[in-house]
């Protein structure tokens, strides 16, 4: 069963076309990866998806359309993460997480107990109840984003829409993101949908890729049938060898064809003399 | 960097601090004034008030007219003008995600001016009599037109704070060139410019209760939408809420708050910008906190500011509106350095 089916879809921004015809699939619990270069469109099908951009086209979550999901009801099956989420400085980590409870509160309602056990177990869950009580400004970069999957969490979603999840974090925050997002999905039945600009990650975490260029599907499936030598040449205008690490996922690695300059600068500079072929 | 940990008081404690201000500031006005009276007798004399409680008050029948039509009806009706500025103040900070937002803004304060201008340029003698109503109305109509012109498609908060200067510029030289054709009514327009509470009675109190009622009611019940919208249109959206139809119905009530209060009191500037940003100095910056504190300090802040006006040069009194900046400015100032976040 697929817990989101998106056919024919097509979005304008600014009378603009960004997407064309797109469609594709993700099955329940599964993890799909928007893949693609700036500009691909990766971010406008997440939020298209995220029901945040009027569409053409049909995008059905657990097979409700999602024209017919509004507000609340929307957002008690779909959390978003942005890429560069606003946290209000001076909120705490635990009234920011609290915020997630939104979607299950009446209009005038207010968290109750329930909903402050939810939060609290949310932020278990990624290990920011520690610094439950510090405001938002003085977080990192790794506690800040480890903060925003909680308040997603906090929501109790079906579908986990994350744009970038791993940007400015360091490769051992990128991998520790990663795997609480891969137990949140395991443990909790969440379907992912992420955009990734690293292949090699996207990869190893995801089983289903979509490759987007200029708006439009370029390839999807598994990461080994999308993750082709010949295919990223084409569509990055990059040089590449694709490989596989251990457990069988693709790696893609940059190739640099001509010898790097900074190995010519490492060689001492005659005394008096020009660097050879310089 | 910042600070870790931000000192606040805990939500119990903050409410005690900002009920005990505004009990203490109720009292301090009642007790001071032209007329001297005995404050033990004062006391017992409100005391007696109480249902149920009989206490003899050997206050003599002018100082109970002193202390039951004069005094009281102005602290009362102080604490209404106050705690109504600070909750639309806060109101329109939490909707524009802004905290530099008055509650004079988005032509509010532009147009009351204009309203009461108008009804004592034009209105000759009844004109004072219908100051409150045309100022009332000229406060909504300025908001409702900034609303209109600002509000175009999914524009977002600065479009529509940009549509509220330019809405409350044009007004105020619509007012200004009204003025200055009819320079004999300058001082009265003045002097209601700069606000004042003077001649405050039971039945301005009464009118505006029902609106007071209505506005900070709706605006304190949309506290956690506000927190919602503190993350930003689109999380806000993500999170099942409908952002524009927040902001129209915040923004309504403020401006009602706002123009019922401007109806009793003239344009009193600074409160709804200081005691907001005081409060969450203290509290922290949800509004489910802010907006309840900023009502109760608002309204102990505005007798406080008006029994100055009334005591300092008496027998004669200032503009309230002068007293709110004179000491409002030094003590904000003095609260933002003490508690200022260390940031770089």
């Amino acid at each position: 069963m697929s817990a989101i089916a998106i056919d024919d879809l097509a979005v304008d921004l600014d009378r603009v076309q960004i997407l064309h015809a797109v469609s594709c699939s993700v099955p329940s619990g599964g993890w799909l990866a928007l893949i693609g270069p700036n500009g691909a469109g990766k971010t406008t099908l997440l939020r298209a998806v995220a029901g945040l951009l009027p569409h053409r086209g049909s995008i059905r979550i657990d097979h409700t359309d999602l024209g017919q999901l509004r507000g609340r009801g929307r957002a008690r099956l779909i959390a978003y993460v942005p890429q560069i989420p606003v946290l209000p400085p001076d909120l705490t980590v635990e009234e920011y997480v609290l915020l997630g409870r939104t979607p299950h509160l009446g209009y005038l309602g207010s968290p109750g107990r329930s909903d402050r056990a939810k939060a609290a177990d949310a932020s278990r869950r990624l290990d920011v109840t520690r610094f439950a009580r510090r405001r938002l400004g003085s977080l990192s970069g790794g506690e800040r984003q480890r903060v925003r999957l909680a308040r997603a969490l906090a929501q109790e979603p079906r579908v986990l829409l994350l744009d970038e999840p791993t940007s400015d974090l360091d490769l051992g925050h990128q991998q520790q993101v990663l795997e609480l997002v891969d137990d949140l999905r395991r443990s909790q039945g969440v379907t992912v949908v992420c955009t990734l600009h690293d292949l090699t990650q996207a990869s190893q975490y995801a089983g289903h890729l979509v490759l987007l260029h200029e708006g439009k599907v370029e390839a999807a499936g598994a990461p080994a049938a999308v993750l082709t030598e010949d295919l990223i040449a084409r569509v990055y205008a990059a040089r590449v060898t694709v490989s596989a690490d251990a457990s069988g996922h693709p790696v893609v690695t940059p190739v640099r064809e001509r010898p790097p300059a900074a190995t010519r600068s490492a060689v001492p500079r005659p005394p008096g003399g020009r660097l050879p072929g310089g | 960097m910042i600070r870790t940990r931000g000192r606040r008081l805990p939500a119990a404690r903050a409410y005690g601090v900002a009920a005990a201000f505004l009990v203490a500031a109720a009292l301090a006005s009642a007790l001071v004034g032209a007329a001297d009276l005995n404050p033990l007798d004062t006391l017992t004399a409100l005391l007696d008030k109480i249902p149920f409680v009989h206490l003899p008050s050997g206050l003599s029948q002018l100082d109970r007219a002193v202390l039951f039509q004069i005094r009281l009806p102005r602290i009362v009706l102080g604490a209404l003008v106050g705690g109504l500025l600070s909750v639309a103040g806060a109101g329109y900070q939490g909707v524009f995600r802004n905290p530099l937002v008055d509650s004079g803004m988005l032509g509010a304060s532009a147009g009351a001016g204009l309203g009461a201008t108008l009804a004592i340029v034009y209105l000759g003698s009844a004109g004072t009599a219908a100051v409150p109503v045309a100022a009332f109305a000229g406060s909504l109509a300025g908001v409702a037109i900034a609303y209109l012109s600002g509000a175009v498609g999914g524009s977002g908060t600065a479009t529509l704070l940009l549509a509220g200067v330019a809405v409350g510029l044009f007004l105020t030289a619509v007012q200004t060139y009204v003025l200055q054709r009819s320079t004999q009514d300058l001082q009265q327009v003045y002097s209601w410019l700069l606000g004042s509470l003077s001649g405050a009675t039971w039945q301005q109190a009464a009118e505006i209760l029902p609106y007071s009622v209505v506005s900070v009611a709706v605006v304190l019940l949309h506290g956690r939408h506000l927190d919602v919208l503190s993350v930003g249109d689109e999380e806000a959206r993500s999170l099942g809420l409908h952002p524009g139809r927040t902001r129209l119905i915040v923004v309504a009530a403020c401006a009602l708050a706002a123009a019922s209060a401007v109806a009793v009191s003239g344009l009193i500037g600074f409160v709804g910008i200081v005691v907001p940003h005081v409060v969450r100095r203290l509290a922290g910056p949800s509004y489910r906190l802010v907006l309840p504190l900023s009502l109760l300090t608002g309204a102990g802040f505005l007798i406080l500011a008006d029994t100055l006006a009334r005591t300092v040069v008496s027998p004669a009194e200032l503009p309230i509106g002068v007293v709110t900046a004179l000491v409002g400015s030094p003590v904000f100032v003095w609260i933002l350095r003490s508690t200022a976040a260390v940031r770089t």
